[in-house]
């Protein structure tokens, strides 16, 4: 035994408003620890979502801007273009980066911005009440799709945003991850700093998206929640690397 | 060895911790937290193997896992 | 040069750090010359791949501490509001240029001055208001423009200049100051995103969820906004002291109101012209001035009568008529008189 475990500096000592065992207070730590490793808090600007995440800035310790939902890379794009010695990253969720700013998310990421996104990917609008997602599944019951959702009746396929970004020319670091184990965790951590460091050397647009537990939305108790995402939304969304230079 | 300290006033009571704990050194407590919760803590029957894995499974970051002098770890095993 | 080249010359003279824009007629030279001469100063030009991706993008160098500008025209900046919105509630400087064109819709590419009430009540949703100034010229484009960089800055909020397709695609010849002639220091961006240095973290937020946090925040903006309408308001006047009559337009409308003042007053009308600058704050105190001992006043708008609103606010106690054309219309110089020759008649 040779590890401590221990509060990472760049997360402040503040109790969150999440639900319990929600998969945010999780990536806001691993966040955090990467930071802390990278010695980049006091370079760092980060922007946050619209969403149960939109209050991210009060959990890190660092510099950090709200953005309009969907908007958070075009936010990131301005900040990093003209600070181009901060590390920019946005944290954003699946609703907010793939669907109302798909646009903005497609095109920084085509442009090449030297911005790192974290995309935490929970298959469900969580702050609005559990709406069906770009990324519910076939099947899911949500507010808005009380049958599940069933591509046949127009309701379309989950949307494998990661997938399709990891095609762009512009886009060096792709991973998908989950926090449904603390091996998982930790490799997503990995991954994390992988995306962070890609962007310190200058190489391009990097994106880890992390499958997230919601018990709330899911109406699961916090280990049924991680057990679902190995059991259905990996079946999906399957992690591993999907691009790397 | 190591020792679990956690914040049970932070604890929200997921139970994700005592779930991934693989030596069961992790139960919920009897009584609630100020937040009206059942809260987790150790137990004192087992022993902690400093994995870290309540650490990384904490949503709410209230749990540390901290190495033992060599005269803390004496201490526990006797 | 043109009046949208000048709006862009007025913004790098003003330093401007980042522009982003995205392709619309009346104002797309703006966008060329940006992309020509800001990659040529070293500085940020972004072809946007849209209007909220290109005032987000302003949004976030601005929350960096640097000067950034987008431009666009009428149904490009109906799509920006929610960008300003939110630079008002984080009080963000910024300036947003909307060379107007015909609406509603997508209306058409011609002369309009009908975006006058978006633009001087805020424009997006929640409580605010944003300075408004309104160019008559090419050289007063350019100054515009480096003003709004100092408004904005001063007074930490988006500052909008209104210029319309006359103004934007007339050549004149100008001389332009090097450098900004704002009279008051300029506070220091503190509040940016540096980095975390010797310092607590800095957070860009119009998000306040506690008891009574928006209320405060909201009455924190009034306040600044009483400031700013006090000491802001600009305005010019042209005619004898004397004029009976008063027309009162602005932009390229108070072009063409001037030479119908020059074509009654040579007919031994006295009448006088009255051109708001800045828009909003609205020139009360000015207006309320001159328009003492008048006969009648003639608010002229290339609109269905927008502006004429708030001159009936402040003038209530003299005769306030309107004349507008819409539509890609132009209220001529001819018009004018032969409209206020009719009005005077009965």
């Amino acid at each position: 035994m040779s590890t401590q475990y221990l509060r990472p500096s760049s997360l402040r000592h503040r109790e969150t408003h999440y639900c319990p065992g929600c998969g945010h207070g999780i990536l806001h730590r691993i966040v955090s620890e990467v930071i802390d490793e990278l010695d980049i808090r006091r370079t760092t600007a980060a922007v946050a979502p619209v969403g149960c995440a939109v209050v991210a800035y009060n959990y890190w310790n660092f510099d950090c801007s709200e953005a309009a939902h969907g908007r958070a890379l075009a936010v990131a794009t301005g900040i990093k273009r003209v600070s181009p010695d901060l590390c920019v990253f946005t944290y954003q969720g699946d609703g907010d980066l793939a669907s109302i700013g798909l646009a903005e998310t497609v095109h920084a990421a085509n442009r090449g911005e030297r911005l790192t996104c974290i995309f935490v990917n929970n298959a469900c609008y969580g702050m609005t009440g559990g709406q069906m997602a770009p990324t519910s599944l076939i099947g899911q019951k949500t507010a808005t799709t009380p049958c599940g959702r069933t591509p046949d009746t127009g309701e379309g396929w989950p949307l494998k945003i990661s997938d399709l970004l990891a095609q762009l020319p512009g886009v060096c670091f792709v991973a998908r991850c989950a926090l449904s184990s603390p091996k998982e965790i930790q490799d997503t951590a990995r991954q994390i700093k992988t995306a962070f460091q890609h962007q310190l050397d200058k190489r391009g647009f990097s994106l880890v998206e992390v499958l997230s537990p919601c018990p709330t939305i899911w109406q699961k108790n916090p280990v049924e929640a991680m057990a679902w995402i190995d059991t259905e939304m990996k079946k999906v969304f399957p992690p591993g690397i999907l691009k790397t230079p | 060895m190591a020792k679990i300290k956690i914040n049970t006033d932070q604890c929200k009571g997921c139970r994700l911790c005592i779930h991934f704990c693989p030596v069961h050194h992790l139960r919920i407590s009897e009584e609630m937290n100020n937040k009206g919760v059942l809260y987790a803590c150790t137990d004192p029957h087992t022993r902690c193997i400093g994995c870290g894995y309540c650490y990384l499974v904490c949503p709410e970051s209230c749990i540390e896992v901290h190495l033992l002098e060599p005269s803390e770890t004496k201490k526990t095993h006797t | 040069m043109s009046g949208n080249e000048a709006i862009g010359e007025g913004a790098i003279r003003a330093d401007c750090t980042l522009y982003a824009g995205y392709p619309i007629t009346p104002q797309n030279e703006l966008t060329a010359f940006m992309a020509r001469r800001m990659k040529e100063s070293g500085r940020s030009f972004l072809q946007a791949e849209s209007e909220l991706a290109a005032i987000n993008m302003v949004f976030g160098a601005a929350a960096a501490g640097a000067r950034a500008m987008t431009s666009s025209s009428s149904p490009g900046i109906s799509l920006k509001q929610e960008g300003i919105s939110y630079l008002a509630g984080c009080e963000l400087p910024a300036v947003v240029v909307n060379v107007m064109r015909g609406g509603p819709g997508l209306g058409n590419i011609a002369s309009s001055q009908a975006d006058y009430f978006q633009a001087t009540r805020g424009g997006g949703h929640g409580d605010y208001f944003t300075p408004v100034l309104a160019p008559w010229s090419v050289e007063e484009a350019a100054q515009h423009t480096m003003q709004a960089f100092d408004l904005a800055d001063f007074y930490r909020t988006p500052v909008l200049v209104l210029a319309d397709a006359i103004i934007g695609q007339m050549m004149e010849a100008v001389e332009l100051p090097e450098a900004s002639r704002f009279s008051r220091p300029l506070p220091k961006k503190t509040w940016a995103l540096s980095g975390a240095q010797g310092r607590r973290p800095n957070i860009i937020k119009s998000f306040f969820l506690e008891e009574g946090g928006l209320e405060r925040h909201n009455e924190h903006l009034r306040e600044k906004w009483e400031k700013l309408r006090e000491k802001e308001q600009q305005s010019a006047y042209y005619g004898p002291e004397t004029a009976r009559i008063l027309l009162i337009a602005y932009g390229s409308q108070a072009r063409i109101a001037k030479e119908a003042v020059d074509l009654l007053t040579k007919e031994g009308m006295r009448i006088g012209l009255f051109r708001p600058v800045s828009l909003c704050p609205f020139p009360d105190h000015a207006l309320k001035k001159h328009a003492k001992e008048k006969k009648m006043v003639l608010v002229v708008e290339q609109s269905l009568g927008q502006m004429v609103e708030d001159v009936r606010r402040v003038i209530r106690d003299t005769p306030v008529l309107f004349f507008g054309k819409t539509g890609g219309g132009i209220p001529s110089s001819q018009d004018i008189v032969s409209h206020l020759k009719k009005v005077l008649e009965k």
